[in-house]
């Protein structure tokens, strides 16, 4: 691991400055990704803000009957929630499928939307990959690519999102909030926080410099049967080939959202006017223009699968 | 270098030391309490397990210096050759173990997994997210799973746990 100062932070505004300052310095909440990637030298931070003092850890109602999620609210915590449990069992449901026990008590929502692909080229510091090293090319197209991204790529990045979380609260419009270092406060709808690789997979989300996450808002109740399936190579503590989560009302229509396909959470809103279709239907039109390798196209058909299994379990 | 204070096992210990150093290493070359063990220290196997402020961690992926404060609980702090914790009774009962080497995260994730339940806190298995969760086997097995345990012994520890889960607290 490199070197680094630390220091622990007072406030969302003195954190946000602090990170502005430096053009090398990170935050850290629970840690469990960033330091996995410090030791390997991956992430080389000359300077960490602790942010747990900042008291971002309630899970709180809004005024139009939502919920506010600190920050820095756990994942267990979060997935047990009693509220969340009752009323946004998807989310609930996606933070149960990810990580280990040990990793959900330890990280924190803000974290789990920011946490950085698992492509094993990216972990890989004797590879080239634009996205640890811009311009260096990538060693996963033409590499062994079964668990990579089938749409949303580009010739400079394949690589996936790797958060259950996150897929969850895509489905259910959830809403960014952060602190800029001008002392300014954003809104970022979820659909808007993660980038598709472009030419630039290294930029990852739209979160500016020095800008910290302080809450997620998840919007008022939309009722439906909630379901987070996720297919992956063992039962438990992997990461998904594919995952799909569902909200689906008694008439047949819903949301769904998609993991394990792209370097965002995919959702195609026109794709779910075909929900009382089938799943065949709705897979169609949400994988339109995928451009999957020999080794993971079968992803598109384990998309239409486990959504068709989805769609049956609605049905009771 | 900086400095940092927290409880381990009771007793308030204060160090001074680089802030790259771990929870795991500041416990192991520091402090020399060397029951909780590295194993990948990626996260991906749970040896280095230990419960920080009632719930089990991966002591591996935190920074000591971010524990100020904060009350530690490793394998050392559970039990003594002479007065072991009950889980480890029913390890040793059961032969929960062959080598050993990830025997301590197994215990320390075990006896936190129960007060987890005890909480009502679900699993990916539970099926009524919304009723009280119960320990069985599938959920053991589930909630285990950031342990891994290289000998197998999985079915002997599983018998271990579920013999402590069965006793009234």
């Amino acid at each position: 691991m490199k070197p680094f100062t630390y220091e622990k932070a007072n406030s969302p505004a003195a954190a946000a400055s602090a990170a502005a300052g430096r053009s090398n310095a990170k935050f850290i909440a629970g840690g469990t990704n960033l330091l996995d990637l410090m030791k390997l030298e991956i992430e080389t931070p000359s300077h960490l803000i602790d942010v747990n003092g900042l008291g971002f850890d309630k899970i709180e109602p809004t005024s139009d009957g939502g919920l506010r999620i600190g920050a820095l609210v756990r994942n267990t915590a979060l997935a047990a929630d009693a509220r969340i449990r009752r009323d946004y069992g998807l989310l609930s449901r996606a933070l149960l499928a990810g990580a280990s026990g040990q990793l959900r008590n330890k990280a924190t929502t803000a974290g789990n939307l920011l946490q950085r692909t698992r492509c094993p080229y990216f972990y890989d510091t004797n590879q080239p990959c634009n996205k640890r090293n811009p311009g260096s090319g990538c060693a996963a197209i033409g590499g062994v690519t079964r668990q990579h991204a089938v749409i949303g790529a580009s010739d400079a990045c394949i690589a996936t999102h790797p958060s259950d979380m996150a897929i969850a609260m895509r489905a259910l419009d959830a809403t960014v909030q952060t602190a800029r270092p001008d002392g300014s406060i954003r809104d970022i709808p979820i659909a808007d926080l993660h980038r598709l690789p472009g030419d630039t997979p290294h930029l990852e989300t739209t979160l500016t410099p020095g800008e910290l996450i302080t809450s997620v808002t998840l919007p008022k109740l939309v009722g439906g049967t909630h379901i987070y399936r996720k297919v992956r190579d063992r039962a438990s503590y992997a990461f998904a080939l594919v995952s799909v989560g569902a909200i689906i009302q008694r008439d047949g229509t819903g949301r769904v959202a998609v993991g394990g396909i792209a370097h965002k959470p995919w959702r195609v809103e026109a794709a779910e006017a075909e929900m009382p279709h089938g799943a065949k239907a709705v897979a169609a039109r949400l994988l339109e223009g995928a451009s999957p390798t020999k080794e993971n196209a079968f992803k598109l058909s384990l998309v239409e699968r486990t959504l068709g299994a989805v769609l049956t379990e609605a049905k009771g | 270098m900086a400095t940092v204070s927290f409880s381990v096992n009771g007793e308030v210990r204060a160090l001074k030391l680089d802030t790259r150093t771990t929870l795991l290493d500041a416990l192991r070359e520091h402090l020399h309490l060397t029951g909780t063990k590295k194993g990948c220290d990626h996260g991906q196997c749970g040896a280095c397990t230990v419960i920080v402020g009632g719930q089990r961690i991966n002591s591996c992926l935190t920074l000591a210096v971010m524990h100020e404060g904060e009350t530690v609980t490793t394998i050392e702090g559970l039990g003594t050759p002479e007065q072991m914790h009950p889980m480890q009774t029913a390890f040793v009962k059961h032969d929960g173990f062959q080598c050993g080497y990830c025997t301590p995260g197994q215990i320390c994730s075990a006896v936190a997994v129960l007060d987890e339940i005890k909480a009502g806190i679900p699993s990916h298995v539970t099926g009524d997210l919304n009723a009280v969760p119960h320990l069985t086997n599938a959920e053991l097995r589930e909630r285990m799973s950031g342990n891994i345990c290289r000998c197998g012994a999985y079915s002997n520890i599983a018998e271990a746990i579920t013999e402590i889960a069965g006793r009234p607290a």
